[in-house]
């Protein structure tokens, strides 16, 4: 049996997809795709880096869109903003049946493989439906609506088209700490932002030198209303914490507390 | 706008409000065209309080100011609570501000009857009319019909807000006439039957003219207080049939009675909420709406009230076992909908999935089945399934065995207490 190779790239989506070019132009036994940050892999195997090339990966995209659905296409873009261990390897098997087989069909949940993509792609859209909600824009005094996040997958990409529909008439930011990048929409059009912060004076609402005066009573209004519309007969911190996991209460004006 | 204030109305009239389950905030579309918010016919959930509910939107009484005296309601005449009311305009301001902030996905707007009916409905309106006309505000709106409010003011209503809804409160006339004296039944029906009338004018009018307005696109609903009056699950549900058919209804909510009075006429204060009863009418609910049952045939004269034990749909199965065991590769659709353990989004995976290859249980399980119900039920691309000749008690005794239920604790009292 040949031995398999390793790839390597930048860990973009069109990266990843200038790999899947790749394996198919050279024929390549592909077991494992891996981000260059990352260590993994095994060091005694066959390695290449691959440089991401717009054109292959549009390519990859095309073809795509040409054989499958565009609802199973998504499916792929999903399950790739998950960043799950693996994950790569996993659309690009999937990938491969999908030029591959002729009957291919992502509802073929009866394949491993393709069910396993439907269900972390659910995973990346129920994140994206969760940030949708969970976004708390605070007032700045230039005017502009502020919100960090720190979501399980990369979503960002994917909440931009819902935001900029709905808060048409206002400036915002939603940015993304963890990845260190955001979304800034200037009462035009959306575009991608690195901030770099110095402190975490963003992160005090009260700070009246960052935030509007009025901000922070807001805030407590709805921290009240939020106190005043729980039934305390039916408590159920159980389901609670199933809606509400408490990895995401950092950032919800409800849940956190702060100094007065 | 004073914040002390505002706080202190918006903790006494979110508080009244609460009681109203609804904080649905789906099945409507309104496209955002250069003002503030949309709604593209999902709702979401923005946060959830500790009782496990959802907060969708704002959810408050106009005024607690009330000029009846219903037994089960908080803010009747006779209670002894603090009153206050908002104006028009701080409503106004609050939803914009929250929705803003992205806490919200808009207003649920209800009010206690000061005055008239009709005055209570033309200010309801009016907040509704600001936020559409003045703020440009395309969130959802959530309005009350005031029992006996006149067809123009609901006609109105229905322009400006996505839905619209009146709540029975009690599913019993008789029980109505009981513990809340001075309301009529006739009363809660008037502004259901001219909503429902609107929404059929303007959709067929919509059919011809494309630029007719919308009418309350996300339709109407209902509440119905469970446990209060002594109703059987079979009133509860027949009304509930009666609703969804007759006035069209998008949803009927049941809310377990929560002790809000000493009343004789009423369970004492601190008694529990039914959960559990109110959890198995949802469940029966759903039944109806997405599972093809009828009514009739999960609730009738032998059966009046829905097992605590297990769900409305494997009670069902174990009355109706000459149905079973299905071929999950061959059955119809709709026949596998009735299996319990299998619920829609299964079904819809089973069906597709089966086109490609015969399923076992190693799919089975994968696709999402509950399979300690499901297994007594069906067969399929396996040898092994239930060959003993099992009766409908074994098999219930059984899969209470195999599963744990936040519940238990909850019916295995009221099981001792026959035993």
């Amino acid at each position: 049996m040949k031995t398999g190779t390793q790839l390597f790239y930048d860990g973009s989506y069109e990266g990843f997809l200038t790999c899947v070019f790749s394996a198919f132009e050279e024929k390549l036994n592909v077991n494992g795709i891996f981000t260059e940050a990352t260590s993994q892999g095994n060091m005694f195997a066959k390695s290449m880096n691959i440089t991401t090339d717009l054109e292959k990966a549009q390519r990859v995209i095309s073809g795509l869109k040409r054989k499958i659905p565009s609802e199973s296409y998504r499916h792929i873009y999903f399950a790739f903003l998950s960043e799950l261990e693996g994950i790569e390897l996993l659309l690009f098997q999937y990938i491969k049946l999908a030029f591959k087989e002729e009957k291919f069909s992502s509802k073929d949940f009866g394949n491993p493989i393709i069910l396993k993509i439907n269900q972390i792609s659910k995973k990346v859209s129920r994140e994206k439906h969760r940030m949708e909600a969970f976004v708390r824009f605070q007032l700045t005094k230039d005017d502009i609506f502020y919100a960090t996040i720190e979501p399980d997958f990369n979503v960002l990409p994917v909440i931009l088209k819902h935001f900029e529909t709905r808060y048409a008439d206002q400036k915002w930011i939603i940015y993304d700490l963890k990845r260190n990048f955001g979304l800034f929409y200037n009462l035009q059009e959306c575009s991608y932002i690195n901030i770099n912060f110095k402190s975490t004076e963003h992160l005090n609402s009260s700070n009246t030198s960052i935030y509007s005066t009025s901000e922070i009573e807001f805030q407590k209004l709805w921290q009240e209303y939020f106190e005043s519309t729980n039934i305390k007969s039916r408590k159920n911190m159980k389901l609670h914490l199933q809606h509400v996991p408490k990895r995401y209460w950092k950032y919800l004006t409800e849940k956190s507390t702060w100094q007065n | 706008m004073s914040f002390e204030r505002i706080k202190e109305k918006l903790n006494i009239l979110a508080d009244a409000a609460k009681y109203d389950i609804s904080c649905s905030s789906s099945g409507s579309k309104r496209a955002n065209k250069g003002g503030l918010g949309n709604s593209d016919g999902v709702g979401i959930c923005h946060s959830y309080t500790e009782d496990g509910r959802c907060v969708s939107l704002l959810k408050i009484l106009l005024t607690n100011h009330c000029i009846f005296d219903c037994a089960y309601c908080v803010t009747r005449k006779s209670n002894d609570i603090k009153r206050a009311a908002f104006k028009v305009q701080e409503v106004v301001d609050l939803t914009m501000n929250f929705y803003r902030r992205n806490y919200i996905e808009g207003l649920f707007l209800s009010s206690g009857i000061f005055n008239s009916p009709d005055t209570t409905m033309e200010r309801l309106v009016q907040v509704a009319k600001k936020l559409r006309l003045e703020e440009n505000f395309n969130g959802y709106i959530h309005l009350k019909s005031i029992p006996g409010a006149s067809d123009e003011l609901m006609q109105e209503a229905g322009l400006y807000a996505d839905r619209l809804s009146v709540n029975i409160e009690i599913p019993t006339v008789s029980g109505l006439k009981l513990l809340a004296p001075d309301k009529k039944h006739e009363d809660f029906i008037k502004p259901m039957e001219a909503v429902k009338n609107s929404i059929q004018i303007y959709q067929s009018e919509k059919k011809i003219i494309k630029s007719t307005p919308k009418y309350a696109p996300a339709g109407q609903s209902t509440q119905m207080i469970v446990g209060a009056t002594g109703e059987s699950d079979r009133d509860v549900m027949y009304s509930a049939a009666y609703y969804y058919k007759k006035y069209k209804m998008k949803r009927v909510y049941y809310s377990g009675y929560i002790p809000v009075a000493n009343d004789s006429r009423l369970p004492a204060l601190g008694s529990p909420v039914p959960l559990l009863r109110e959890n198995r009418l949802y469940q029966t609910d759903w039944l109806l709406r997405f599972y093809g049952f009828d009514i009739r045939e999960l609730l009738n004269n032998e059966n009046q009230n829905l097992d605590l034990d297990i769900d409305p749909k494997l009670s069902w199965a174990l009355r109706n076992r000459e149905i079973f065991p299905l071929d999950i590769n061959r059955a119809d659709k709709l026949l596998i909908a009735r299996v319990p353990g299998i619920g829609l989004k299964s079904v819809h995976k089973i069906i597709e999935a089966r086109k490609y290859r015969k399923l076992n249980w190693e799919h089975l399980k994968k696709i999402g089945i509950a399979y300690n119900r499901a297994r007594y039920f069906i067969t399929c691309d396996s040898n092994s399934f239930e060959k003993r000749d099992l009766s409908s008690i074994q098999i219930k005794g059984l899969i209470l065995q195999n599963s744990t239920s936040k519940f238990r604790k909850d019916y295995s009292s009221q099981l001792s207490l026959f035993n």
